[in-house]
């Protein structure tokens, strides 16, 4: 019915390391949907990672093809990867990669300042809107080393999203952060979801891939599972139920 | 608006990191001010040769007695008998690109003025002198060509003279000194002309006919010199070809590989001695380069420290959409700021220790427009130069190895 936004065929990654060879993933074929919400599960190690990193045009497979948008991901050079990472992708980071000593605000920009269409005063405003949807507006001039784990975490998020990306790619986005802060950010990312943002979400936790609708799992570099959620869960209901206590 | 991003992202890096980007600008500016002060010493010093020589007449030429280069034993040009006053006759009247000339015999002695005694210098001359060598009379006046030809005893003296043999402040004017023990009256004081490039004191002298000096003090009939002052500056070399040609008439030389004389305009003297101070220039310079470069090794290192320290950062901005491009020029504005920052600091410490030099050392300087412009441009080319290679290995990076990167 909708478009396919990501399309993989046979896609492995090896790394050689001197002698040794880690073949990270092993030939993973799917697509993706626009509008879907997919989590990818797995055990560490199996490759999670190293497929985001493809899918965000961050890394090349070693074979197999990939397509984004119906464009060929092999025949782009490394500014027209550049440009569709600026324009088409939000990639939330593992670690959060925030720029040191660099205020939220300016963190949040930072896509922005590469998108020469965008003017300085709409680079603010977009990302003042961006870190008032993570609920961060009253700490934008604060430098990361003065914001918690979670409120980088949050950070990292808004600057996915300050480009209007038509796809959202997160790495662990949850990890760090305790449980209602990431059932928070979950029902952010359902928002943008049902906004038509695609969504691929690196998770361990399988209480997290319960709000999303698809889950894929990996192990040792293949797919051993790809099924559908017919019960999505709404975060913003799971957030009601918890005890209010830590608050 | 990229480029003012670039620039803003640039700058920010640099005032975060004050303290090293001030250091790494050191070397630049210690060698932007040093070739600022070293050609502002070498142009000065050759200014002043300049201006020196000519305020002892620019347009003068002399003609020496010289052994041919071919003879056997070289004799001092003073001992040297072959120039004479037929030869001084004979270039007043036949040449025609020289307004003033005159023979020129010189001699050291003893002056004394009553118990006062002071070793210097007699030149003997005629009247034309004073107009040749540009110098004015204090007090009293010039001998005339009448007393040339009757050898009279009258002479005028330099400043120095009168300080030492009329220390009393008494009006030299109508005294009688003696020049080893001949006795002369003063009929003027010559104006005060200071040291000349050589550090010769142009005042420690007396001026006397010429007649009077071959006679009474030398015992000779030859001169020393003839000293002639060409039309104009311009016509100088003119003078100087017209002159050869009438002395190998008069020395009835045919080749001039063999003249037993030597003709010498000012011009060339001043040339010398400029390319004297111009290669002294040189070497100054390349010193001062070689600081330069040190400095510009000095973006160099920084800046490789600076994209190893960076690495993530890079990685993180190549993720967010920043292309290859971006990259370099972020670095290579950097390097530029720090080099052309670095040479504006220079520039100024330059022109206060120039006048540092000036006041404190009493060099003369002279500070070439040029100078600032060249090391002004050497600095934004340092910068170029040496930011290229490690922008554009940071450019060059992956952006998942470079996010890795630990
Ligand atoms: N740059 C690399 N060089 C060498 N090996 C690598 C590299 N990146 C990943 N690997 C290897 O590939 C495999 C998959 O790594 P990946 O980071 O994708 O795991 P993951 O599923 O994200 O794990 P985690 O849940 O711990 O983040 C691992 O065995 C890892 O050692
Ligand atoms: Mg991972």
């Amino acid at each position: 019915m909708s478009k396919e936004i990501i399309k993989i065929e046979d896609i492995t990654r090896d790394f050689t390391m001197g002698a040794e060879r880690v073949r990270a993933l092993r030939g993973i074929s799917f697509t993706i949907n626009e509008g879907e919400f997919v989590t990818i599960m797995g055990s560490s190690g199996s490759g999670k990672s190293t497929l985001l990193n493809i899918l965000g045009c961050l890394d090349q497979p070693t074979s197999g093809l990939y397509e984004i948008d119906g464009i060929k991901v092999k025949n782009l050079s490394r500014n027209e990867l550049a440009t569709i990472r600026n324009e088409k992708i939000g990639f939330i980071f593992q670690s959060y990669n925030l720029l040191a000593r660099t205020s939220a605000l300016e963190n949040v920009e930072l896509p922005l300042i590469y998108n020469s269409k965008i003017s300085t005063e709409e680079r603010r405003e977009r990302a003042i809107k961006a870190l008032k949807m993570v609920g961060l507006e009253d700490r934008m001039d604060h430098t990361p080393s003065q914001l918690s784990g979670g409120q980088q975490q949050r950070v990292a998020i808004a600057r996915s999203l300050v480009n209007n990306p038509v796809m959202i790619l997160a790495d662990e986005a949850t990890g760090n952060l305790d449980t209602r802060t990431a059932y928070e950010i979950m029902s952010i990312f359902q928002d943008l979801n049902e906004q038509g943002i695609t969504i691929a979400f690196v998770t361990h936790e399988e209480d997290i891939a319960t709000f999303s609708s698809r889950t894929i799992v990996l192990k040792d570099g293949n797919i051993i599972q790809d099924y559908k959620n017919e019960n999505v869960q709404s975060a913003e209901e799971e957030l009601a139920k918890l005890p209010k206590e830590n608050h | 608006m990229r480029l003012l991003n670039l620039f803003k992202i640039a700058f920010k890096a640099i005032v975060l990191n004050k303290m090293r980007t001030l250091l790494t600008m050191l070397g630049i500016i210690i060698g932007v001010a040093s070739v600022i002060a070293m050609l502002a010493i070498g142009e000065g010093s050759k200014e002043s040769i300049r201006t020196n020589i000519s305020s002892m007449g620019s347009n003068i030429i002399t003609i020496r007695p010289a052994s041919a280069s071919s003879s056997g034993v070289r004799a001092s040009a003073d001992e040297m008998q072959t120039l004479t006053l037929k030869d001084y006759e004979a270039v007043k009247d036949q040449a025609t690109f020289l307004s003033y000339a005159t023979p020129l015999v010189t001699g050291k002695g003893q002056v004394i003025n009553g118990s006062n005694n002071w070793p210097s210098s007699i030149y003997g001359v005629n009247p034309d002198y004073l107009k040749i060598k540009v110098v004015d009379l204090q007090s009293g006046s010039m001998f005339t060509d009448a007393e040339v030809k009757t050898a009279s005893k009258v002479a005028l003296i330099g400043q120095t003279v009168v300080d030492n043999v009329f220390p009393d402040g008494q009006d030299p004017i109508g005294q009688m000194i003696r020049f080893n023990n001949i006795p002369f009256k003063v009929i003027g004081v010559l104006e005060v002309k200071g040291e000349n490039t050589f550090g010769q004191d142009q005042d420690d002298v007396v001026i006397a006919p010429y007649t009077t000096v071959q006679k009474r003090i030398l015992a000779i009939d030859y001169i020393n010199q003839i000293m002639a002052s060409a039309v104009s500056e311009d016509d100088a070399p003119n003078a100087v070809t017209e002159v050869s040609e009438i002395m190998r008439i008069q020395h009835q030389i045919s080749n001039p590989n063999k003249d037993d004389f030597s003709v010498q305009s000012m011009e060339e003297l001043i040339s010398t001695f400029s390319s004297t101070s111009e290669m002294l220039t040189v070497l100054l310079v390349a010193v001062a380069s070689i600081s330069l470069l040190i400095g510009g090794i000095g973006i160099m290192n920084i800046m490789y420290v600076s994209v190893k320290e960076r690495t993530k950062e890079i990685g993180l901005r190549m993720a967010v959409g920043g292309k290859g491009s971006d990259i370099l020029m972020q670095f290579l504005i950097e390097a530029i700021l720090i080099s052309v920052s670095g040479g504006a600091l220079g520039v100024l410490l330059g022109l206060t220790s120039t006048v540092f030099i000036e006041k404190f050392l009493n060099w003369p300087t002279s500070v070439a427009m040029y100078s600032i412009v060249i090391s002004f441009a050497v600095c934004a080319v340092t910068g170029i130069f040496f930011g290229w290679y490690p922008a554009r290995k940071a450019s060059a990076l992956d952006p998942i190895t470079a996010l890795r990167y630990e």
